[in-house]
């Protein structure tokens, strides 16, 4: 057990360092969360998640839009053909029940809180009024500790505004927040004019926490066959910069928790969170890309990282790195984005073309 | 106290008594009494208890034939027994009545009563069924309504366990097993205080068992059998008055009387009729309302009919009765009279033998036929009937409610006497299929059922199309019980869902003096009146209708219901019908949505609600003006140029006056021409294709995939271009050989089904807007006139020598004609592509054996047939048989064509003198293996006909009428799953044996897909199926490979979505193997649940998950020394979950038992797997023959 060379124990030295935070209310014993994807859908999977020391996991989205396509694709296949033809007035039996819509995800939430110590944070997708709410509330019935509001809505109607969105979703915060006693938090997208405004409007709406950033989906073309493919990325560690930006800036703002999520790869990643000002880091790509287990070198590494630095707490570093927090706050805002495209060697390029060569 | 009130079809009145009375239950589906099965083996998957707390055992059998000896082995072990079948169902299950009724075994069968099919399948109601079952021994007790339906059938189960008769309790297909009626509920405590517990026991003494052994079923001599068989007679003496005892008992527990035979009348009558079934409560709403009348008439309804009480009988019978008419719904050609009839005159006949009645005088007794086949039976007719019995000298052996012009049979009667009640309210409703107008009123009549005093009935009628066809809703309610088992002609109320109607008929025509007349267009209130057809606006004016208008599609569409607008329609007739007051409607209207819809979806509740409150803000009265004012009428059904017999014959019943045609009108033996679908233009379409001849690369898949062949493509010569009509399309052909050509895409745009799979096939796009094709759609409306005109141009176009084109190629295919058109099929279906390909490339010299399903009614369902002919007048040959008989019936063809052309070839020989030796020798060597070779063929044989009218001798004349078999025929037997797999099985497996050269061509839908999705042997693992409502648990038979271990028959599976050009290719090698073949066809089907606009994309998935892998065996290549199998379709290359996941049959399980589908897929993957490693191996090469080459 005993360490060589001065060094103590790994159980040694995370004995020594607190990785405790607290996020949305909760205690958590460290900073560690998995963000949603599909791995949550399997109960071993998120029993895994709790042995590898995650302090909490954030289930897959229950997707709204999806609930009411399948029942529409169920209704519509159950319903077509029928009653058109005397021989075959139907063409499918109609079950007693179907376990469909929220019910399975419902589901899930109790298991998965009767599987694990660690807290369930539920993600909810929604994109009706009615929808957002009722489910809400089936979600914490359920026995969610928590619930995280995706709020991904592609604006494609050139009609509707920004302000009108942004309206849109504080409304949204706030009605939920009013119907529900469990903490809410609120992950939303980087493509908002101004971020630092609409979390402060959201935080005011009631926000428990806000997650940073939602990571969407981007549509790929098949040249070929001139179609177009919805295509999966995962996240690499450089998609981080945005995210800590962003909680730099809010960082000592609000009254809401803060959530990096996107680009948490390494113990590095969660560091550079805390710093900023996070209260927690999530990570999923990780995890599909290295397993779950990868959670443990991940907290391991952490838990290294500080004993050799000296850090005994999270919470001592959390926000150390933040927008209020450094000497020269420039380095995080416009000026900072001059200074990067002069120290290029900028040749004839302007700034629009200097970025695609930074691509190459 | 009050017994519950349910709303219910006769089919689920009888089979809940029947089920709760039950403990095994045999089952296979057949119209109309497939919904008792179904409901049974859905209630046993429910876990469903009868009255002895057990769980009913259903079982599907392979066919009726099946289940009665299913149900025959179960009785014998001393279990409770039942199944339920109709026509042909209960025709094959005769053999082991005998059997069930010579061992005294209490039984029930229940009969949703149908016509059997004689010169024509029928799906509807008779007693020819019924009447062929009476030599069987088993009792008959007839229902005449729903409510009888369901106290009958419970009657039948406790007479039978007293009598130990077995009984067949019938009751009208159709008229009564699809009827709605409000009914008193039968519970179980009333089926337990019905059945005798100690009949129970003694039926399962009499079981056999190894714990107290016997045996039964002996085979005897003519020492002993008679005696045995005598042996029965103080049973059946017996089981009269046991019915009447148990009916007794019955009046006692449910408060309902029934009679052997039921009396209804005045006391005094003279005119009495006697029948049995639904016509006779028509009859007795007629003698109700003469007897009114002073008129001295009488109805007795006979309900045991076997075994027939004389002493009951003439009991019934008023003294008084002077004349009698028995009426049979039934036709027994060659005797003397009808089985009611026959019989009603031997008892007449014993009885004034010394029998115990005394008739003031002595009876006269007529007999007549009425509704075959669910024709209309009224009290209009029955009057008729009434006024012949009045003439010194009636008809006899009459039909009435038709017209016979040809034997003078048939009775005259007033058609505007009614004895319809002033107190009931009549609603006609006209809807599509696809609008969901019948589910709606099933709906409201059970919502004026359940939450009115209103007694309710509720009757729907139906096209013979499965895309597009038309709906006809009877709904009457009103505060006395219901009896009028006839169509509403009196309607207080009329519906037209659809504004399209209103210029292809005349949906006022039963609307009565004062009705409302309820509209949906596309109008508002101000503009509606200048779009109605005279006739229309003519009876609104005349008949001073109150005429309301609603644009539902819009409500419809804005609360998110695409086309359903039948909660938008229901709404609006609760809110004019006023039999509930609005609020409370609406509530009702949305608990029946919550009920109906709750466990699909909130989503789905939710659009309904959304449907219903948006209704009513839309509707609006429409004020009439004094005068019509429309230029335009009813368009006529066929247009002038049509031929006789479709102007004559085709055109009424397209019409829906098909009634009014007179017996003359038809050929005696079931002939119609073919080529008639043409001439039914259905305009069903929404949006039409629309070719882009710039963008198109001719590559022909888009005329393959088209399921209604009205996709089509012409190579021609330019100059046929001249008259071409402005808007008439033409580009150059991008053929090798033909580029001097002009090659043309057509599209019939009054036939189109607008499916688009022509689109979804398009494999080009255009490079400056993607989803732009070489063909889209378009809204058809705009397009129709103009279209009409191109299509008739392009059919004018010269066909192609069919000699130059490369048959096997897609391309080329594309350019051959169909002989297949314009079918009733679904839009988008999988089946239609595969016979119209076959008749384009053998339909000049086919003959088709069909077996009953989807595709015999698509391919000879009146009023048209989609079966046509080239222009030299040739074209497939089609009948139609049976469902089981199949391969043998197309056998039988294969037989006589080859007898016949042995025949002839023989004359040929013998004649050949006189015709010219190098003539007959050309004719007898001749090589038909090619296109080319069998033209000249037929030309030769042309020339030969022509030189024998010149010939004198017998032969000569002997020879004329077989020569045309010295051209090469192709026999087709075509059918699906159900058959190949399980019911004609037998006869598949022996026809394939026979080395004949049949060409079995299986459309695998993988269900029952005519009579509704039931469960084949074809339905793979894990697909949810009806008799199979939890997945099946067994993989899908593998017919091929079954067929495969002959190693003489040419075996293929084919998926046109997978491989156009392998299933052509696999067509024209099966056709030239001069042996059996079968070619099993995966056709995507509206019973997957999946979006039939992408079924050739979803074939193409089977065969990427090597669910359906592509292969050939050809028996030729063995001979040849090589491995007859080859695989066509590359290793699976998609998880099985990728395919099957797009359709409904199988997530509907992910949903409903998402354990046991995570089980079935697991295994199905599996099975997949297995059997491709399997087909791989046995299509390795030869090289792997022990000691040749084998490699380490």
């Amino acid at each position: 057990m005993g360490g060589a060379g001065g060094y103590c124990s790994r159980e040694g030295r995370e004995k020594m360092t607190d990785l405790s935070t607290t996020y949305l209310g909760l205690e958590l014993k460290n900073p560690l969360v998995v963000s949603p994807s599909p791995l949550s859908e399997d109960i071993n999977n998120v029993r895994q998640m709790e042995d590898s020391g995650a302090a909490a996991v954030v289930l897959h989205s229950l997707f709204e839009e999806q609930v009411t396509l399948e029942a529409e694709e169920l209704n519509r296949h159950l319903s077509e053909g029928t009653e058109s033809f005397a021989e075959s007035l139907t063409y499918l039996p109609d079950m007693t029940r179907y376990n469909r819509g929220p019910e399975g995800y419902l589901e899930l939430i109790r298991k998965a809180r009767e599987a694990v110590e660690i807290p369930v944070i539920a993600s909810l997708n929604g994109v009706s009024p009615g929808g957002w709410l009722d489910y809400a509330r089936k979600i914490e019935e359920a026995g969610a500790s928590a619930l995280e509001l995706n709020i991904y809505f592609l604006a494609t109607d050139p009609g509707v505004s920004s302000s009108e969105i942004e309206q849109g979703y504080c409304d949204l915060v706030s009605r939920v927040k009013q119907n529900l006693h469990i903490p809410v938090a609120v992950k939303l997208g980087p493509y908002f004019s101004a971020v630092a405004n609409f979390a402060r409007r959201l935080d005011q709406a009631g926000a428990d926490a806000l997650v940073l950033f939602n990571r969407f989906y981007q549509p790929d073309f098949d040249l070929e066959n001139l179609e177009v493919l919805p295509a999966v990325v995962l996240s690499h560690s450089h998609e981080l910069l945005l995210r800590l930006h962003w909680v730099s800036i809010l960082y000592g703002h609000l009254n809401a928790d803060l959530a990096v999520t996107g680009g948490v790869h390494t113990a590095e990643d969660v560091l550079k969170s805390m710093m900023a000002g996070a209260n927690v880091a999530m990570m999923t790509s990780a995890l599909l890309r290295n397993g779950i287990s990868h959670l443990e070198g991940v907290r391991a590494d952490l838990a290294d990282w500080m004993a050799e630095h000296e850090y005994t707490s999270i919470r001592q570093m959390q926000g150390s790195l933040s927008l209020q927090s450094v000497p020269n706050p420039a380095a995080f805002e416009r000026a900072n984005y001059m200074r990067v495209l002069s120290s290029y060697s900028l040749r004839t390029f302007g700034p629009w073309r200097m970025g695609m060569t930074n691509g190459e | 106290m009050a017994r519950a009130k349910i709303t219910i079809d006769g089919n689920e009145a009888t089979a809940l008594v029947a089920y709760l009375a039950s403990e095994v239950i045999a089952i296979y589906p057949i119209t109309p009494s497939s919904p008792m099965g179904e409901l049974a083996d859905r209630w046993s998957v429910d876990g469903k208890s009868n009255i002895w707390g057990g769980i009913p055992k259903v079982m599907e059998m392979q066919s009726e034939g099946g289940a009665a000896g299913a149900l025959h082995g179960a009785l014998q072990v001393g279990s409770l027994g039942t199944t339920f079948t109709s026509s042909q169902g209960l025709l094959l299950m005769i053999p082991n009545m005998y059997k069930i009724a010579g061992e005294l075994t209490a039984a029930v069968l229940h009969v949703a009563a149908r016509t059997v099919a004689t010169h024509a399948l029928s799906i509807f109601g008779d007693h020819s069924d019924v009447m062929a079952t009476r030599a069987t021994g088993f009792a008959l007790l007839a229902a005449n309504t729903v409510q009888e339906a369901m106290d009958l059938g419970l009657i039948s189960h406790a007479a039978a366990l007293e009598s130990r008769v077995p009984f067949v309790h019938f009751f009208d297909g159709f008229r009564t097993s699809h009827e709605i009626s409000k009914v008193e509920e039968i519970t179980a405590e009333d089926v337990r205080a019905m059945i005798e517990e100690n009949s129970v026991r003694a039926h399962r003494e009499r079981g056999l068992s190894p714990d107290h052994p016997f045996v039964r079923g002996t085979a005897q001599n003519p020492d002993v059998f008679f005696q045995a068989q005598e042996a029965v007679n103080p049973y059946y003496r017996a089981c009269p008055t046991i019915v009447e005892n148990v009916m007794e008992r019955f009046r006692q527990i449910a408060g309902r009387s029934y009679r052997l035979f039921d009396y209804v009348g005045a006391p005094d009558a003279e005119r009495v009729i006697v029948m049995m079934g639904s016509g006779a409560e028509a009859a007795q709403e007629a003698v109700e309302h003469l007897v009114e009348k002073g008129e001295k008439v009488g109805l007795v309804k006979v309900r045991l009919y076997r075994p027939f009480s004389l002493e009951h009988f003439l009991g019934a019978l008023p003294r008084t009765v002077k004349t009698i008419a028995a009426l049979d719904r039934t036709k027994e050609a060659g005797s003397i009279g009808e089985p009611l009839y026959l019989d009603v005159v031997a008892a007449l006949a014993e009885n004034a033998a010394g029998g115990p009645v005394s008739f003031a005088a002595a009876p006269r007794v007529v007999g007549g036929r009425y509704g075959l086949s669910s024709k209309e039976f009224t009290p209009a007719m029955v009057k008729g009937v009434f006024d012949e019995m009045a003439k010194p000298n009636p008809k006899t052996h009459f039909t009435v409610g038709i017209h016979d012009d040809v034997s003078h049979t048939s009775l005259d009667y007033d058609p505007s006497f009614s004895t319809e009640d002033p107190e009931v309210v009549r609603g006609i409703f006209y809807g599509l299929g696809s609008d969901g107008t019948v589910g709606a009123n099933k709906n409201s009549i059970k919502i004026i059922g359940e939450d009115t005093e209103n007694y309710a009935q509720g009757y729907f009628v139906y096209d013979s199309k499965k895309a597009g066809s038309v709906t006809v809703s009877h709904l009457r309610f009103g505060p006395k019980p219901i009896h009028s088992t006839y169509l509403i002609d009196r309607a207080t109320f009329v519906a037209c869902h659809q504004f399209a109607f209103l210029e292809r008929f005349d949906v006022l025509q039963a609307a009565e003096p004062g009705a409302t007349f309820l509209l949906n267009a596309p109008f508002g209130p101000e503009e509606i009146w200048e779009h109605l057809p005279r006739t229309i606006q003519d009876q609104i004016i005349r008949k001073r209708l109150r005429f309301y208008v609603i644009d539902a599609v819009k409500v419809a569409r804005e609360a998110g219901m695409g086309r359903r607008i039948n909660t938008v329609m229901q709404t609006c007739f609760f809110a004019l019908s006023g039999v509930l007051p609005r609020d409370e409607a609406i509530a009702a209207i949305k608990r029946s949505i919550e009920k109906t819809y709750g466990k699909r979806g909130e989503a789905i509740v939710a659009r309904n609600f959304a449907a219903v409150d948006g209704a009513l803000n839309f509707l609006f009265e429409v004020p009439a003006p004094q005068a019509v004012s429309s230029n335009f009428d009813i368009q006529p059904p066929v247009p002038e140029s049509a031929p006789e017999f479709v102007r004559k014959v085709t055109s009424s019943i397209i019409a829906g006056q098909g009634d009014s045609l007179p017996v003359s009108a038809f050929s005696p033996d079931g002939t119609f021409p073919s080529a008639t679908a043409k001439w039914e233009k259905r305009n069903i379409a929404l949006e039409i294709p629309v070719w882009d001849q710039d963008l198109c690369i001719q590559c022909g898949k888009c005329v393959m995939v088209c399921p209604h062949s009205v996709i089509r493509a012409k190579v021609y010569d330019s100059r046929h271009l001249e008259n071409a009509p402005a808007s008439f399309k033409s580009t150059a052909a991008r053929w090798k050989d033909f580029k001097q050509l002009r090659y043309t895409l057509a599209v019939a745009p009054e036939d189109c089904t607008g499916c688009s799979l022509c689109v979804e096939i398009c494999p080009v796009k255009s490079k400056a807007e993607a989803k732009h094709r070489a063909i889209n759609m378009e809204a058809q409306p705009p397009l129709r006139e103009q279209e009409r005109v191109n299509w008739d141009f392009f059919l004018d176009l010269p066909e192609m020598d069919r000699g130059v084109l490369s048959h096997g190629q897609v391309k080329d295919a594309q350019l051959l004609e169909p002989l297949f058109e314009f079918s009733g099929a679904c839009a988008g279906c999988g089946e239609t592509p595969y016979i119209r390909l076959m008749t384009q490339l053998f339909g000049d010299r086919c003959l088709i054996a069909n077996a009953t399903g989807c595709s015999s009614i698509y391919g000879g369902n009146l009023p048209t047939t989609p079966y046509t002919i080239n222009r030299q007048g040739l074209g497939p040959a089609w009948s139609n048989s049976l469902f089981e008989d199949d391969a043998e019936f197309g056998l039988g063809m294969r037989l006589a064509v080859d007898n016949q052309a042995d025949y002839a070839r023989h004359l040929v020989r013998q004649l050949a003198p006189q015709l010219g030796e190098k003539e007959a020798e050309e004719i007898l060597s001749a090589d038909q293996s090619t296109e080319p070779g069998i033209h000249q063929q037929r030309e030769r044989v042309r020339a030969l006909k022509e030189k024998l009218q010149g010939l004198n001798p017998v032969e000569a004349r002997d020879l004329a009428s077989v020569a045309d078999a010295l051209v090469k025929k192709s026999v087709w037997i075509v059918g699906g799953d159900g058959w190949a797999y399980d019911i004609g099985y037998g006869g598949l497996d022996h026809v394939l044996a026979s080395g004949k050269n049949v060409n079995v061509l299986v459309l695998d839908t993988e269900v029952y897909s005519n009579t509704g999705g039931q469960m084949s042997k074809a339905t793979p693992r894990g697909a949810v199926a009806k008799f199979a409502a939890g997945g099946k648990e067994n993989p899908k038979k593998d017919l091929a490979m079954m067929a495969m271990t002959y190693g003489s028959v040419y075996v293929a599976r084919v998926a046109m979505g997978g491989n156009d050009t392998h299933t052509v290719k696999v067509l024209l090698e099966a056709e030239a193997y001069n042996g059996p073949s079968l070619i099993i066809a995966y056709s995507h089907c509206i019973a997957h649940g999946y979006d039939m606009v992408f079924g050739m994309e979803q074939q193409k998935a089977a065969v990427q998950s090597g669910y359906w892998p592509l292969f050939r065996y050809n028996p030729e290549l063995a001979r040849e020394g090589k491995n007859p199998l080859q695989i066509d379709s590359r290793p699976p290359s998609i998880p099985l979950e990728k395919y099957i996941y797009n359709e409904t049959r199988y997530t509907m399980l992910v949903h409903a038992q998402p354990e046991a589908a995570k089980r079935a897929l697991r295994l199905a993957q599996e099975d997949v797997r297995a059997r491709w490693e399997l087909y791989e191996k046995w299509a390795a090469p030869a090289a792997t023959v022990p000691g040749k080459g084998e490699k380490k």
